[in-house]
């Protein structure tokens, strides 16, 4: 009963403030644009068209419109991580940026990682290393670690590499674990989430910058 | 979150034009602006989608400074070659924001912009808060207030600005240009946020409409001695209890020739610890100037029930940043 009546009280605070900006818009021009648009995003090399309102973020446009149940959705605030995509090959929060902001981008969800018969590297890694246990975030993880191996190779730095050195990053589990702050696992599986990440990392850099 | 609709202007022109509706709201990248608007502390009648402009460059300006466009992504400016080389204090500041995701999507302009806030602020299950609604009261004042300010605050409102970005800029007296309805102008760092004053909910000095294009630097980097060192309550991904930016120029005698300090976590905008630079102006760096200098940083403070510890930690945390930056440690 306690928790029903907060929620009630809650309602009525925000309807009042809700309604004040709806009334001080000019409602007029502004409902037609609210009407849901056409948008088209290329996801894992696949175009897309939906008809979607422009308050649909990427996270719910590729959940909720295309069916794609890979990205998770977790605290939805941009904490978590379990989100993570890639679009242009950068890894974001899908569930802070509006998919309508998104047109024209290549968007690579974890769906679009493995290739026709193999897991990618960082897959077969997780597998190998035992990097999860309930799975909810590994998809966000796997996301984040693929952009991380690419910002490595890059030399990106991040705020534990020693900016005052010439030197590119290297890959150690301090660099890991900074670089991948953005993606929690409650199950705790970070031990081996940086073993997998470090496997793949060293081997990638190895190659790279023989 | 409410419905709005949404422009995606391909020009500055078009988007001030578009950004001037009294309920028009600016998104880059929106890390900032959509988590509030899903927690109704937002709103928008219509969303103003900067990222087509063209404003994403990095380029030399007269004088030997640089001007970062607005679009530039945090990421991006965190690691371009020339900012790295003579703006090491801003990479270091803009690394220690967010998480990689965050940077990836977070622009310059609205790093700036991002809110000064504090939970009470962004939970709307609290009926005080003076920055939401004017006049409500403030519930940080006798609540829960660890992460708040000790410096320049006022009975309306104790929140701090988290930006890292934000300390860095200030440390390096950057000027934000920005285009309005009347045209261009230049607003130096120091006053482009404010103090809450009796009006919390106003935290920069923009006018309505007005657009930022760009953030000049000057062309001293400190890139010789500086140091940004942040705490927080976890190593990654937090907001901080205390951060310094220090910038030193020191001559060959080892005579400090200029110094900039700046505070974040302690006040509603990035704060210049003057009083601290002053003392150290035209003196060799040893332990016992650092410690009276950096004292002097919260001569003026006012710590509430659970932030005391900021009264220690600030001084602390300036003469450890000051330190390295001057080569001591």
């Amino acid at each position: 009963m306690g928790s029903v009546a907060a929620i009630a009280t809650c309602a009525a605070l925000h309807e009042p403030a809700g309604a004040q900006a709806r009334a001080a818009s000019p409602s007029a021009a502004r409902a037609k644009d609210i009407e849901p648009r056409q948008v088209r995003l290329n996801v894992n090399g696949r175009p897309h068209d939906l008809s979607i309102e422009p308050r649909v973020t990427l996270l719910d446009a590729l959940r909720d419109y295309l069916g794609m149940m890979g990205t998770k959705k977790g605290c939805d605030r941009g904490q978590c991580g379990a989100c993570t995509v890639l679009v242009d090959g950068r890894r974001i929060n899908a569930c802070l940026t509006l998919a309508i902001m998104h047109e024209g981008a290549k968007i690579a969800t974890v769906e679009g990682l493995a290739g026709d018969r193999d897991l990618s590297p960082l897959q077969a890694a997780f597998v190998e290393r035992d990097a999860f246990q309930c799975g909810y975030c590994t998809p966000g993880q796997l996301c984040a670690a693929t952009a991380l191996v690419d910002e490595l190779r890059a030399g990106e730095p991040s705020a534990v590499t020693d900016l005052r050195a010439a030197t590119k990053p290297e890959v150690t589990d301090e660099e890991i674990r900074e670089r991948m702050s953005g993606n929690l696992c409650r199950c705790g599986a970070y031990p081996n989430i940086v073993a997998a990440i470090r496997d793949v990392a060293t081997s990638d850099l190895s190659k790279h910058r023989s | 979150m409410d419905a709005f609709s949404y422009v995606r202007p391909a020009d500055v022109a078009e988007a001030v034009r578009a950004g001037g509706a009294s309920d028009a709201r600016y998104i880059g990248g929106g890390t900032n602006l959509l988590d509030l608007m899903k927690g109704n502390v937002e709103r928008a009648g219509t969303l103003v989608d900067l990222t087509k402009l063209p404003l994403a460059d990095v380029t030399p300006i007269d004088g030997g400074g640089v001007r970062i466009g607005a679009l530039v992504r945090n990421s991006d400016l965190a690691s371009h070659a020339e900012v790295r080389k003579r703006y090491p204090l801003l990479s270091a500041a803009l690394l220690n924001g967010a998480s990689q995701q965050l940077r990836n999507m977070a622009t310059v302009g609205g790093n700036l912009m991002q809110r000064t806030r504090c939970h009470y602020f962004t939970d709307i299950g609290f009926a005080a808060c003076n920055k939401r609604k004017p006049g409500s009261g403030c519930a940080a004042i006798g609540g829960f207030n660890r992460q708040h300010a000790i410096l320049g605050a006022s009975p309306s409102c104790i929140a701090t600005n988290p930006s890292d970005m934000n300390v860095a800029l200030a440390a390096l007296e950057a000027v934000v240009r920005v285009q309005g309805p009347n045209g261009e102008r230049r607003i130096a760092f120091e006053d482009f946020h404010r103090l809450p004053g009796d009006t919390p909910e106003r935290d920069t000095n923009l006018a309505p409409g007005e657009l930022i294009t760009s953030i000049d630097l000057p062309a001293n980097g400190f890139a010789a001695h500086w140091h940004y060192l942040k705490v927080r309550d976890r190593a990654s991904f937090a907001f901080a209890l205390v951060a310094v930016a220090a910038a030193l120029d020191i001559d060959d005698a080892g005579t400090v020739r200029d110094a900039r300090i700046a505070l974040g976590g302690v006040a509603h905008k990035p704060w210049r610890a003057r009083e601290t630079e002053k003392q150290l102006i035209g003196k060799r760096l040893d332990a016992d100037l650092l410690a009276t200098a950096a004292n002097a940083a919260v001569a003026d403070a006012k710590p509430h029930r659970d932030n005391a510890f900021k009264m220690k930690l600030a001084p602390a945390a300036i003469v450890r940043a000051t330190r390295i930056a001057g080569g001591l440690a």
